[in-house]
Parts: structure tokens; sequence; C-alpha cells
């Protein structure tokens, strides 16, 4: 996985609430066998019209936003379908971080295992954080996962809450099935033991 | 001994390892596979070098692509990226040596009909797919939720999840349902009470005497749908109906073992006491009969009930409300009974099973549909489809003018054949009316089984009580 330190970069918002992974990756790209190549149909309808050509009117076709790679978004962010191909696309596009007062479960954690960073602020400082990437390109954020703090273009920092075991394995581009492996006597006992408890299992 | 839900039982009995901020290593007793978010989790094992801990705990079955009419087993039926991807579950199944149900066994349908009707799914287990609507399992008091594809990958290896325990959530349905009132009423006005988020970082646990009513088809419907009130689990605790509709199944546990099983699932129930991060209380008396207007599941009404508009909501959702009812081609203030539908759908991991079947077929017999309405039924499983065939249901959907299907998700979530064309108005008893969730363009209104067949008699979304 792509570890995860400090990213500087222009953020993109999005205000619509309730974005769902249908929205992101439409059901039609995950056909696919291979985690790569979604970026190109990343928030695909409504990215595109029916004829392929760019909606102008959508964020991510403006030129200023072309190169983002953090989302300012409207509450519960990535709720609906488990499929992990919405941070690949996501991911594949460029996006390293998004920013929003809720996530939705599943796509909250598969943005850990594919090395974005998903960060939850209060509506008031979300609704800041916006107003701060409606300024365009001129507009970086600066984002530290160390000190876990966002900078605005302004100079305003912001802190930012992150469970500790999760930071350690983004800042260390760490592999979890790795880690789980180096645990794997612990298993091994929690088996033996539940065999004798649970037999029909 | 301090008091526990369900959920601590369940999480408590699975811990394999406790790291000191709290992760947790949880075992997983079944891992329940598809074809859409397995492949790349089969090639990073390849990649690693690694095997699969537990293949006779691991249970595959491909729904998503498969084509639901005749001839299907032939690849040129499929898309080109369909039938790639399911002959790579069909590979993968067979050189890891999983459990595996392929399009021509009669067992084959959708993963979470497939589960529980084989007796895979058992109280007290934990249950994992990299499908979010895995939360159906806790129907029988296990604890179920979906997972993404490194996930599916890391059980694959391990047999365990990396895991924070959630929060306790309550949801007690008092007295009794109406006549006309369904599971899927339930749920459906859950959801519009707790918003898609409301169950958000919490595990679901539905009860109260509207709950303990419900048939474990009913209960299925109830827990599927968790996952669209934000929670990634639903439970509901195990009583006589579920070891009743466990006892006999193909992996359901046999002889001594049964009784040993039995004992245990007998604890597994919230004591009197626990302690509730959140509690939700309805009345059965107050739920009706809904449909969903918008865009998102929160998006429920009574049927009797008509559009709103936008300034009935506030913050975020006001423009939310706007952009959907653009996107359905709804003016506020519509009565939703007028609203004239194009297509039924009948189907899906919610709405799928033989109850759902007889249920749209009391109201379907002697009658026909509309003319000119398309309408399909696909039970969820091959074997639902030959008990509904047995029972005479087929026929009465055939002569009504529904076209029969074979078991899979089907118009579900449009990446197989059966997809709504833009515009295309659809009555449906699945669980997600995203925009383009069924078809780019496509219009869906969820309902229940019940409901689904009354719009399909009228040509427009109908209250199902003026049909009993």
């Amino acid at each position: 996985m792509e570890r995860f330190t400090t990213l500087t970069g222009i953020a993109a918002p999005m205000p619509l609430v309730n974005i769902d992974t249908d929205m992101i990756i439409p059901k039609q790209f995950l056909k696919t066998i291979k985690r790569s190549g979604l970026g190109a149909n990343l928030f695909d309808e409504m990215r595109y019209f029916e004829s392929g050509h760019e909606n102008p009117e959508f964020v991510l076709n403006q030129e200023k936003y072309r190169d983002c790679q953090i989302l300012v978004t409207g509450e519960n962010f990535g709720c609906g379908s488990s499929r992990e191909h919405a941070p690949w696309a996501l991911m594949d596009f460029g996006i390293r971080c998004i920013i929003s007062a809720s996530f939705a479960d599943i796509f909250y954690n598969n943005c850990f295992k594919n090395g974005i960073l998903p960060l939850t602020f209060s509506q008031e400082i979300v609704a800041n954080l916006m107003q701060d990437a409606e300024k365009g390109a001129n507009a970086r954020m600066t984002i530290d996962l160390e000190t876990q703090s966002v900078t605005t273009s302004d100079g305003e920092r912001f802190l930012f809450d992150i469970d500790r075991f999760r930071k350690y394995c983004l800042l260390n581009g760490l592999d979890d099935i790795g880690l789980t492996l180096e645990k794997i006597a612990f298993i091994d006992t929690f088996e033996r033991q539940s065999r004798m408890e649970r037999p029909w299992v | 001994m301090p008091p526990k839900t369900l959920y601590d039982k369940i999480w408590n009995a699975h811990v394999a390892h406790e790291a000191v901020d709290g992760t947790c290593l949880l075992y997983i007793d079944r891992h329940l596979v598809h074809e859409v978010t397995s492949p790349q989790a089969f090639e990073g094992l390849r990649i690693a070098g690694r095997s699969i801990r537990s293949p006779d705990k691991t249970i595959a079955v491909p729904d998503h692509n498969v084509p639901t009419t005749e001839g299907r087993e032939d690849p040129q039926n499929m898309t080109e990226d369909s039938a790639i991807q399911v002959a790579a579950l069909d590979k993968n199944a067979r050189e890891f040596g999983i459990h595996y149900y392929p399009v021509t066994d009669i067992r084959q349908g959708i993963v979470h009909i497939v589960g529980p009707e084989q007796g895979w799914t058992l109280p007290g287990m934990t249950v994992v797919c990299g499908d979010s609507h895995t939360a159906t399992h806790g129907a029988f008091g296990s604890l179920a939720h979906g997972i993404g594809t490194s996930e599916v990958e890391h059980v694959l290896a391990t047999q365990t999840l990396i895991q924070k325990k959630s929060k306790n959530m309550k949801v007690e349905i008092t007295g009794k349902l109406a006549p006309g009132v369904t599971a899927k009423d339930i749920t459906l006005s859950v959801i519009q009470r707790t918003g898609t988020a409301g169950g958000t970082g919490h595990v679901i646990e539905y009860c109260g005497e509207a709950i303990r009513d419900l048939s474990m088809e009913g209960r299925m419907t109830v827990c599927n749908m968790a996952i669209e009130g934000g929670a990634r689990a639903g439970l509901i605790a195990p009583d006589q109906k579920t070891f009743a509709y466990i006892k006999g199944r193909p992996h359901a546990p046999k002889g001594a073992q049964w009784e040993a099983a039995l004992a245990w699932w007998k604890t597994l129930y919230s004591d009197e006491d626990a302690i509730w991060d959140k509690v939700i209380t309805m009345s059965a008396d107050d739920i009706a009969p809904v449909v969903t207007w918008g865009t998102s599941p929160e998006d429920v009404l009574p049927i009797t009930d008509v559009v709103p508009s936008p300034h009935d909501f506030e913050g975020g959702k006001v423009g939310a409300v706007e952009r959907s009812l653009e996107y359905m081609g709804l003016s506020p203030g519509t009565k939703l009974s007028d609203i004239k539908i194009d297509t039924i759908f009948i189907g899906s991991c919610t709405n799928g099973r033989i109850e759902d079947l007889r249920a749209a077929a009391d109201i379907l017999r002697g009658k026909k549909i509309q003319s000119g309405l398309r309408a399909i039924v696909v039970p969820g499983s091959g074997l639902v489809r030959e008990q509904a065939e047995h029972e005479g249901l087929a026929e009465i959907f055939r002569q009504a003018g529904f076209e029969w299907r074979l078991a899979g998700c089907s118009m579900c979530l449009a990446m197989n054949p059966d997809q709504l064309r833009p515009g295309e108005r659809c009555a449906a008893t699945s669980n997600r009316n995203f925009e383009g969730r069924q078809g780019r363009g496509g219009r869906t209104h969820l309902m229940s089984p019940a409901m689904a067949a009354a719009a399909a008699i009228t040509g427009r979304l109908t209250d199902v009580r003026e049909m009993i």
C-alpha cells in the first residue's frame, strides 16, 4: 500500500449529501478483475453526458479542479454498496484525502486499505474547508498525518482525530495481511479452542 | 457479570486477539464470496503466494452478473466482461477448493439467499461477504456484515478481520402489523425515521412483538436493509422459529452436535438490563404500506401521502431533494398513488424468497397486469424457484403477465442484462433507489412484494390494502 505522510494539493468542493458508491463508480465498471484503471470512470454518470462528452458543470471537469487530490464533501459520503472499486477509482483519479462530516462505515474502512485518508470534522469546520475549496486552484490545502492537522490556503489550522493503528499503517504503508500473519499463533489457539466449544461451526 | 447485548455475546465469542488500543482480530465462521468483489482478492493471494486458511468455511456463488433467462450457462449470452468475471470465480473456486454453486446447479442463487437456505448461516456465527447486504444473515442472530475486497483477501488468508467494536443500537417495533403491512414496510419506515446515516457506527438489534411475529423470511428482509440505515449489521435474537428453519438443512448440525448447538443458541439474547448506546421505538400501528419517492432509501412515505417539497427539509438535504425530484421526474404535491410506472421487478436478496413470491402471487391470483407494462419476477435461488413452481405460484405470475425468470440479482443492480432504460419508472422490491442503480436514468420506487404486485395490476403506485 502507498504510504500517506503529508499532502499539499487542490481540494474540490462536492457539497451534495449522501454521495453513494453507485455514484462514485457505477455498476458497469465493477466487471473488471483488476484494481487499476477505474479513475477514468470516477463519478461517471455525473461527470459525462450519455453521449460520452464531459458535463462542463461537474466540479472535476472544471479546469481548476482537474488535478485535485482532496475532496471536501457533504455528509454520509460513500454510503451504499461495499464495492472497494470506489476507493480504487478515487485513488486512480488521484484523490488521496476526503473530508466530510461523516462517512459510511464500509467505505471509510476501505479507504484505509488503499492509502486514502478519510477525515471527519464537525459541520462548521467542513463548511469552512468547503469555502476554502471553492477558491479553486490557488487554494492549496495541506494535510499532515503525523501532526494530525489540515491547514487551509489562509493558514488556518484544524486538528483531526484518527485511530492510532490506522495512522500507523498509513504512515508506513503497511499491508494488513502481513501484520495479521504475525499473530497467527493467536488464531491457531482460538481455532483449536473454538473447535472444542463449537464443533458444529 | 455485567449485562450484555446479543452483539456483545457474539463479539466476545470471536475475539482471537485484542491489542491494547482495542483493535481486535475477529474470527470469521463463514465467508461468502461472489464474482464481483472477489477476483482481485484471489489475485492478491496468488501474487503473495498465500493460500486460503479455511476453504471449508468459504462458500462461493455467482449472482450479480448472471443473466436470468434460459441459456445463461453459455458465456455467449453474457457480455464479455461479465463472462470473464464469472469464469474467474469458477476458476478460483475450483483451484482453491472452496464450496461452490455454479449457475448450472439448482442451488445457485443470490448469495444471501443461498447461505441460509443451505444451512451455512447459523446463530451466533460471524458471517462476512464482499457485499453490503450481508446484513441479511443477522436474522439468525449471527453477526453478519459487508466487507471490501482487501478485507475479502484478509479473511481468505487469515480467517479473521481487523475490527473495532461498534456501538449497540436497539430498534424496537411494538404491537402487531395491520393487514397489508409487511417486513419491508418496517425496514423502510425505520430508515425513514433514522436516516441513511442513523445507524452508522452501530450494530442494530431489532426486537419487539412485530419483529418476533415475522417469519424468518420477513426477518431477513428487515436485517437486509440495516445497511441502508447506515448500520453494518442488523441482528434478531434467535428463537424457536429460527431453530425450526435451520433444522434439517444440508449444512445444519445434526444429532448430538445439534443439541449442543441448540443449547448455546438459546443463550443468544440481549440481557434484560443491557445498556444501549441508542434506542429507537416505533409502534407497528404507525407503520403503513410505504414507497420511496426519491433517490435515497430514507426518502420513504406512506402510499397515501404526496411527493414532498425540498422546502420540507433542512441543510444539505434541500439540495439533495431538488436533485432527486428532478432525477425522478416528480413534482411536489403529486399524490404518490398517481405515479404511473413502466416496469415491475419482484426479486433481490431483500425480497426474493418464497414468502415474498407467495405475498405477490396472492395479490395477482386470477388478475392481469396493466397492458404495456414490463413485469419480471426473479426467484432468489433455484430452490426457491422450484418450490414456487411446485406451489403453483409460477403459473399465477405467468397468467398475470409476468416473466418467470431464473435466479440471480437481476434488476436490483443492473450488472446483467436486466436493466431499466433512461426515464423508465420501476416498482421494485429491491433495496436501493440510488441514481442509476437499476440502469442509467432509471427511476426506482422501493416497496414490498405485495405493493409491487398491486402496482402491476393498476399500472401506478397503489395502496395494496385496497386489494385485500
